[in-house]
């Protein structure tokens, strides 16, 4: 091909230094694509002027679906022909992360075919993101995809793809099956996913165990995160060889233990697992000798988002201890129920912790018909202003006698 | 032609799961870190997966993945994950071949580290190579700053794990409001109204309604409806651009970025929080960001010289107090610094528990 990268001496500054470079990327997938091309010449100019040009997103999908494509559009056409389009296809990740070669090639073929030739692997709710293509490629990207066993991912205001930390695949401290109970309501919830019906997003996101390390409290509406409820495992001729080795077991376990329930004589490592708060850092500092009890499940935790619109949140607990059991039925049920109430009264754009923010847990979890458990709340209320449902009536009691 | 097949789903992980993997499935014993970005996993049988974690800038070539394609089918059956910071991960059976494939992803350019006490990849986002509404660029700023400070991903050195994440604006499609350090786009002035593409694209009510701090009302201009910002009021959420595109904040004098440090998402030791505000704002400097990866460089070091071993940048200034780390720092503090949204009450000092 006779056509030529652009000059880029800005941008080509990013491809110095030891850290991979984006830049070397775009040139590597520019090689083949026209539209890679032109996206190194605008990203120049962005680098130029210090804005960026790319305009709010249109409308644009696959027949049937809702979801799954980000419309973009450049606000430099003429001068950008390639990339005048330059939408994105989030395509659902295999539970964990986990690919053969050949699936990978398969993908970057269909790529290659259609696209930029940029991708994200991943982007931050999980999916494979396809980086850069026309309206018109949209379709035939679709069908080849699913002729190679693929689907597209969630956007927009529908169940967002859900992921899932590499859990008992490669983790012993995986309390739960974070891959199949992924991959089970990524199947279950495939309408929601891809045909957009509620106020706004809904992420899951599973972790096996406290240390969470697909960042599930922070980042999804329903957090479920493994937890044991028995006594952490211990193996004493380890906690001995860890002393021996030269672990301070007293200033760097012990001490950093939050619920204070450990106890190190030199000798004997003492846990009072009543007082245990099940925060991992002990087990991650002697992944030899200690490990998670045996009684394992999962606490679910509702509610975290970013801070648009009204401030950010975590996610809160909701059931303090869960056992998933495939089909995880109890836990759809619920769900179905949380969605039921939060569709109907939630506003345009309101997360669902936003919602339960507004008409308060309280209420939210009557009307849900979920137990409510002190593990709710960090405290009790401090404020006095208390919404007293009920108040007696002189004849109350009268009334009471003669009914029973 | 053939059926069109829909809601199908991802394919079943199984099928992508090495065999190791597949036998011994929930039966893994303990691991332990080898060497910075190397682990082995030891099963119930004695079976034994070895890891290696390598970097990646997130947006990669199609030619890339094929590289790492090559690589996987050399050294490890053709299997291979990529991790929930963008890593990616090789998964040996055999010990051999460790060093052997580090080398082949050192001559790709990709370090091999992120495990244990160290920085791990830059959860990041979009930025200026595909999105709308940001206020600077993603990747630029995150290869910067990954160049300052790669030594702390090729090592375990740290006191404890340090996570940064980079959000291009408000909207934080990363969620990083909950890392040691995060880095954020921000606009600073208020939308600029296009009154004449307004009242074709956007819906006048909507608009208004969007604005959490009620900054936007219905007004008419030069006799057409539209709306009127309120710019004391604007804080710059962006939230009326996301529902109307005449609402524009991008401008190039008044974007730029603010670092937040100390939150965490694991519940080791310390309960999850959020980022707190170091720097209200920094000006874009592309290419290279030299204020902000200065700035972060200045705050990594600081809290390496300082904690105690594992605390994370969070726990670290608890314990020390934030007037301190301000003044260890050399970082003002600043008006912008004083929260003023709603309950801004709880984040007000209520004790005399301060040190000198
Ligand atoms: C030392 C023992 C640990 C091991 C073997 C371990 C295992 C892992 C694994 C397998 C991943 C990749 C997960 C995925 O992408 O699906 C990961 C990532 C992560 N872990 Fe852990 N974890 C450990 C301790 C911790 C601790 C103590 C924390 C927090 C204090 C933590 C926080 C995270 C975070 C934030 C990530 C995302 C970072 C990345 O992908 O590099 N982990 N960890
Ligand atoms: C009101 C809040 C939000 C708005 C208006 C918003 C808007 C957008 C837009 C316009 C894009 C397209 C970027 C592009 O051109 O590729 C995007 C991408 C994305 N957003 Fe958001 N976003 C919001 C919050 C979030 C949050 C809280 C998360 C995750 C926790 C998230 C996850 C993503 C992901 C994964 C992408 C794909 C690209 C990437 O990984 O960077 N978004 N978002
Ligand atoms: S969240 Fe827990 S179980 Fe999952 S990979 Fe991280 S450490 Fe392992
Ligand atoms: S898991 Fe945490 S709270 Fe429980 S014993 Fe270990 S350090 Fe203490
Ligand atoms: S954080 Fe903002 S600018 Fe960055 S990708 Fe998300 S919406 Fe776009
Ligand atoms: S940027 Fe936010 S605060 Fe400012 S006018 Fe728009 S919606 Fe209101």
């Amino acid at each position: 091909m006779a056509d030529q990268l652009p000059n880029t001496p800005i941008l080509d500054e990013l491809e110095k230094g030891t850290w991979p470079s984006f830049v070397k990327e775009i040139k590597l997938a520019a090689k083949n694509s026209p539209m890679s091309r032109d996206l190194l010449g605008l990203l120049e100019q962005s680098y130029e002027e210090k804005i960026g040009h790319w305009k709010h997103g249109g409308i644009v999908g696959v027949m049937g679906y809702g979801g799954g494509v980000i419309g973009r559009y450049s606000d430099l056409p003429e001068k950008y022909p390639n990339v005048s389009h330059f939408h994105t296809i989030r395509i659902n990740q295999p539970s964990g992360w986990f690919y053969t070669s050949e699936a990978l090639r398969t993908l970057c073929d269909i790529w290659d075919k259609h696209g930029s030739g940029l991708t994200n692997m991943h982007g931050s709710t999980g999916d494979i993101v396809f980086l850069g293509c026309r309206t018109e490629a949209l379709e035939p990207i679709f069908s080849e995809l699913t002729e190679a066993g693929f689907d597209l991912g969630g956007s927009g205001s529908d169940v967002r793809t859900p992921s899932c930390c590499v859990g008992p695949a490669r983790c012993e401290w995986a309390c739960y099956d974070t891959l199949a109970l992924t991959y089970d309501l990524t199947m279950h919830y495939q309408d929601e996913l891809h045909r957009p019906a509620f106020p706004y997003k809904f992420k899951f996101k599973m972790s096996g165990c406290p240390n969470d390390c697909v960042a599930s409290i922070a980042r999804s509406d329903m957090s479920i995160i493994g937890i044991w409820r028995d006594d952490i495992q211990i193996n004493h001729d380890e906690v001995t060889k860890y002393a021996e080795g030269g672990m301070n077991i007293q200033r760097d376990v012990v001490g950093n233990c939050p619920g204070k329930c450990m106890d190190w004589d030199g000798k004997e490592l003492k846990i009072e697992n009543s007082y245990c708060r099940h925060c991992m850092h002990c087990i991650n500092v002697m992944t030899k000798a200690l490990r998670p009890g045996k009684d394992r499940g999962a606490c679910v935790l509702l509610g975290s988002k970013a801070p648009i619109v009204e401030g950010a949140l975590l996610s809160s607990v909701l059931i303090p201890f869960w056992k998933p059991k495939p089909p995880y039925t109890d836990l759809k049920d619920m769900v179905e129920r949380m969605h039921d109430v939060w569709c109907e009264e939630g506003k345009a754009r309101e997360r669902i912790g936003e919602f339960i923010q507004r008409v308060g847990l309280g209420n939210f979890l009557e009307e849900c018909e979920i137990d409510i458990a002190p593990e709710m709340v960090a405290h009790p209320r401090e404020n006095p202003y208390i919404f007293y449902e009920e108040y007696y009536e002189e004849d109350d009691g009268e009334e009471d006698e003669d009914g029973e | 032609m053939a059926e069109r097949l829909t809601d199908i789903g991802p394919p079943h992980y199984e099928k992508f799961l090495p065999p190791i993997v597949k036998e011994n499935y929930g039966k893994w014993l303990y691991h332990e870190v080898l060497k910075p970005g190397v682990m082995v996993h030891v099963s119930e049988s004695g079976a034994k997966l070895f890891t290696i974690r390598a970097g990646s800038p997130r947006l990669i070539s199609t030619e890339k993945i094929r590289n790492y394609a090559d690589l996987a089918e050399k050294y490890c059956g053709g299997h291979l994950r990529f991790t929930s910071r963008h890593n990616v991960e090789f998964l040996l059976t055999d010990e051999k071949n460790i060093d052997p494939l580090i080398k082949d992803l050192a001559d790709l350019g990709h370090p091999v580290g992120g495990i244990g006490n160290a920085i791990s990849s830059i959860v990041h986002t979009q930025g200026w190579v595909h999105c709308h509404s940001a206020a600077t660029d993603a990747s630029g700023v995150v290869k910067a700053v990954m160049d300052d400070l790669n030594e702390y991903f090729t090592s375990t050195k740290l006191p404890g794990k340090l996570r940064i994440a980079l959000a291009c604006c408000l909207n934080m499609c990363g969620a990083v409001h909950c890392s040691d350090i995060a880095i954020l786009g921000i606009h600073r002035r208020p939308p600029k109204v296009n009154h004449d593409t307004l009242r074709k694209m956007c819906e006048i009510p909507s608009v208004s309604a969007s604005c959490p701090t009620a900054a936007i009302r219905p007004a008419t201009v030069n006799g057409n409806p539209s709306v009127e910002v309120l710019e004391d009021r604007c804080m710059f959420c962006a939230n009326c651009y996301t529902v109307c595109p005449s609402m524009p904040l991008n401008d190039p004098l008044n974007d730029g970025i603010s670092i937040w440090i100390g939150g965490k998402v694991s519940n080791a030791r310390h309960e999850p929080m959020f980022s707190k505000l170091a720097i209200p704002f920094i000006p874009n400097n592309p290419p290279r960001w030299p204020e902000v990866t200065t700035a972060i460089r200045n705050i990594v070091e600081l809290w390496a010289a300082n904690a105690n071993k594992y605390e994370r940048m969070g726990e670290w200034i608890e314990r020390i107090g934030w007037p301190k780390f301000f003044k260890m720092s050399g970082i003002e503090f600043q008006k912008e610094h004083i929260d003023d949204f709603k309950h801004a009450g709880l984040t007000f000092k209520r004790s005399t528990h301060i040190t000198f």
